[in-house]
């Protein structure tokens, strides 16, 4: 890459139960409105749109028809990427790198909140095989998670921790929806909603919305106080019949990292990342997804789970934002990770600043079971 | 675009109204395998997949999702583009934008709808605002007939125009293995004949509800060389888009609109320095869902001058033997599979830049194309094709 695409300004609006005192196009401006006064700039000045939402979710056919006239698509180049938002930064980046576009304005939102969680994702299993038996999510999830516990010992405890620390973590984030003090016993003890996942193991319904604005080089420099540049990117896909897959370990994941990494010249991710924002909707996620993007060995994120290297103040903070098993929408969720590593690197993350953060990963995930993993390498120099 | 892309590989399935013998996977991997074989490259080769469909016609939730296994991006980089009747150039345009910007060297673009599994009218009708239009909405068929009345009534078209241009559509069609209408149609009296959906569009002046795909794979300019004999360029594109809260998206009640059209060609042809479009581009594919729309979007195209549109058709200038031949494929009121439907156009003109479109290849010879499609509250995109730059 002769230039690199850089990010000059992201925000998000709080995470909330249920906005059902905005439309779509609403909320997504309140976050909108944030980036355009930072930056100085107006709706004409973007050249390019990357919107990111889904129908199913907005209950509309082309869903970004909401958006059109608050993300300046009017007679503008306007795309929608139908997965989470972290795939509609990477879809940025790409036009900005290709020459084609200068300013590109990237928008997710989600209304959690307006849809029924599990009818709409039983529609995201084969028709003939699987929807019949009435998966959803958080039941493709369960036996996800029961095959990586068992395959590797991983204990409900070492899950839960992941809970509470996410949750403590929060407590510092402004954004986030509903941090709670809790401990492993309030997790242990909350409902099983699919065993082995109980209420706490998840994330509340949400809705929200993050933008950002991705530019190239030059302008970036121009544009931003602190440009945060992307410096590796990549996103795999895992086939989709969960027979096919081994659940327990996550391939795709291995993959997107490895080509992020490579990138970004990252060969031993522990040291070279400073901070961490992740995205997991279930607990087990977090030590399994550790796994993948190679903090740790296969079958070693329970330990790394247990240890304080995580924590703020270790090794790599991971979520000082508490990511998003305190409230964040799927879709959005990715996308803020991305927004708060941005944060961190521009030294603006408040009370969970991590300090002297130079270097930062974002994650983000699509569909069953993390079908669809992307990786992103972020730096500030 | 700052790297140079070209088109090394088309592939379509045959478009139809049913396809129960296959699943949505099925049907889409006939035509990755056949994109393949186009270019003779194996699924190995592909780095990255650009989706292209409209989930809210079949109902399935990240429909790429279920797909992978049968398209082979397992374990592959990818995501789904969507955005109503443009999604198919936007989902083209990202292949581009990642091969340009240096990320991926061969990208593929898998577009599909299989419309036997829902109904394009009713998932239509759900992009209507949902608090005051839902119940107003009864898909495209009244949206073009409003543009028809309106066209009709300002250009002096009569109904017999819009007859010719089925006529001619069908011609092609017939001429083509994939196109999925193949009437037979003989005599503008046939056309007139069949019954209206909502006046002034007739049965035969719309687009259908089709089954298929549609896969293109896109090169950097140091692959394309090596892979195709004949690869197709695209020497650039552009998308507009517009907010949908205005009267008259696709005709012209007050006379004062812009149209996304104008808005794209005043791009797209001065980035490429044309200025009189039928001397510098040799053909036309364009996606037209109704008869009349083709005759106004030839004006709003600058084809011809405003309100002559439908003397092109008359003169026969857009027939495959004529001067500037448009939809040699038989269109999109031919076959419409939506998601594929933008595809399609590209990757029709990449054949006639290429010669090989067999049967439906126009007369003259085609160096450059152009490649459009329309979509949502008259949305454009277009594409321009090179068989050199």
């Amino acid at each position: 890459m002769a230039q690199r695409a850089g990010i000059v300004a992201v925000a998000q609006t709080k995470y909330h139960p249920n906005r059902a005192d905005v439309n779509e196009a609403e909320l997504a401006y309140e976050a909108i409105k944030q980036v355009l006064e930072e930056t100085g700039l107006t709706l004409s000045d973007i050249d390019s749109v990357v919107t990111c939402c889904q129908d199913a979710w907005d209950g509309r056919t082309i869903a970004s028809l909401n958006l059109q006239h608050v993300v300046g698509a009017h007679f503008g180049h306007e795309f929608t990427v139908a997965e989470d938002g972290i795939n509609a930064a990477y879809v940025a980046m790409s036009q900005v790198l290709s020459g084609d576009h200068e300013t590109v304005l990237v928008e997710s939102h989600m209304k959690e909140s307006q849809g029924e969680k599990s009818l709409i994702e039983n529609a995201g299993f084969d028709a003939i095989l699987m929807r019949q038996l009435g998966l959803d999510f958080t039941s493709a999830a369960a036996l996800q998670a029961r095959r990586y516990m068992d395959k590797y010992g991983i204990t409900p405890e070492q899950c839960a921790k992941a809970v509470v620390r996410n949750h403590g973590n929060a407590k510092n984030n402004p954004f986030a929806q509903g941090p709670m003090d809790i401990t492993v016993d309030d997790v242990l003890r909350s409902e099983m909603l699919v065993s082995p996942i109980r209420l706490l193991d998840t994330k509340p319904i949400s809705d929200g919305a993050c933008v950002m604005i991705v530019a190239t080089e030059e302008k970036a420099k121009k544009l931003a106080r602190k440009p945060v540049w992307m410096m590796g990117v990549s996103n795999c896909y895992e086939t989709h019949y969960l027979g096919d897959r081994e659940l327990a370990d996550c391939d795709a994941l291995v993959k997107a990292a490895r080509k992020a990494y490579s990138m970004a010249d990252i060969n031993d991710p522990l040291r070279q990342i400073d901070v961490a924002e992740i995205s997991t909707e279930y607990s087990y996620q977090e030590p399994l997804w550790m796994e993948g993007l190679g903090f740790c060995g296969r079958g070693e994120g329970g330990k790394l789970a247990d240890s304080k290297s995580i924590e703020m103040g270790g090794q790599l903070p991971v979520n000082p934002s508490g990511g998003v098993l305190p409230g964040n929408p799927n879709g959005v969720a990715g996308m803020a990770r991305v927004a708060e590593a941005v944060l961190q690197l521009r030294g603006e993350a408040g009370a969970r600043q991590v300090k002297g953060a130079k270097v930062a990963l974002a994650h983000g995930y699509t569909g069953i079971c993390g079908q669809l993993q992307a990786v992103m390498i972020l730096a500030n120099v | 675009m700052a790297g140079r892309v070209a088109i090394v590989g088309v592939g379509q399935t045959h478009h139809t109204t049913r396809r129960n013998d296959v699943n949505m996977a099925e049907m889409v991997g006939e035509a990755v395998r056949a994109a393949l074989a186009d270019a003779q490259l194996s699924i190995k080769d592909i780095e990255a997949f650009i989706f292209s469909n409209m989930e809210a016609f079949e109902g399935v939730l990240l429909p790429d999702h279920g797909m992978v296994a049968e398209v082979g991006a397992t374990g592959k980089p990818g995501f789904k583009v969507t955005g109503g009747g443009t999604t198919g150039s936007e989902a083209v345009g990202e292949g581009c934008h990642m091969i340009s910007a240096g990320l991926y060297d061969i990208t593929m673009v898998v577009s599909w709808q299989k419309h036997d599994c829902g109904d394009a009218t009713a998932g239509i009708s759900a992009a209507a605002v949902p608090t005051f239009a839902k119940g107003m909405v009864t898909g495209a068929v009244s949206e073009f007939a409003k543009q028809a009345l309106s066209y009709m009534k300002e250009s002096g078209a009569k109904e017999e125009h819009a007859a010719m241009v089925r006529l001619k559509a069908d011609r092609g069609a017939c001429r083509n293995p994939y196109s999925h209408l193949k009437l037979g149609l003989g005599s503008i009296d046939e056309v007139l004949q069949s019954p209206y959906l909502v006046w002034p569009i007739r049965l035969y002046d719309f687009c259908p509800q089709s089954c298929g795909a549609c896969v293109i794979i896109l090169a950097s300019e140091k692959s394309a060389k090596k892979i195709h004999k004949k690869p197709v360029w695209v020497a650039d594109f552009v998308v507009v888009h517009q907010e949908p809260f205005r009267a008259g998206s696709f005709g012209d009640p007050t006379g004062t609109e812009t149209y996304s059209q104008h808005v794209a060609c005043e791009r797209l042809y001065k980035r490429n320095g044309i200025t009189n479009v039928r001397k510098q581009v040799d053909l036309a594919e364009i996606y037209e869902p109704s008869t009349w729309e083709e005759m106004s979007l030839y004006e709003h195209f600058y084809f011809c001058e405003k309100n002559e549109g439908w003397k092109l058709i008359e003169k026969g200038v857009t027939d495959i033997e004529g001067d500037f031949p448009v939809n040699c494929s038989g269109g999109v009121i031919a076959s419409n599979p939506i998601g594929a439907t933008p595809v399609i156009r590209i990757a029709e003109a990449a054949l006639q830049i290429r010669g090989d479109a067999g049967e439906h290849q126009a007369t003259r010879d085609i160096k450059t194309a152009i490649a459009t499609a329309l979509g949502g509250p008259n949305w454009t995109a277009m594409f321009l094709l090179k068989r050199s730059l």
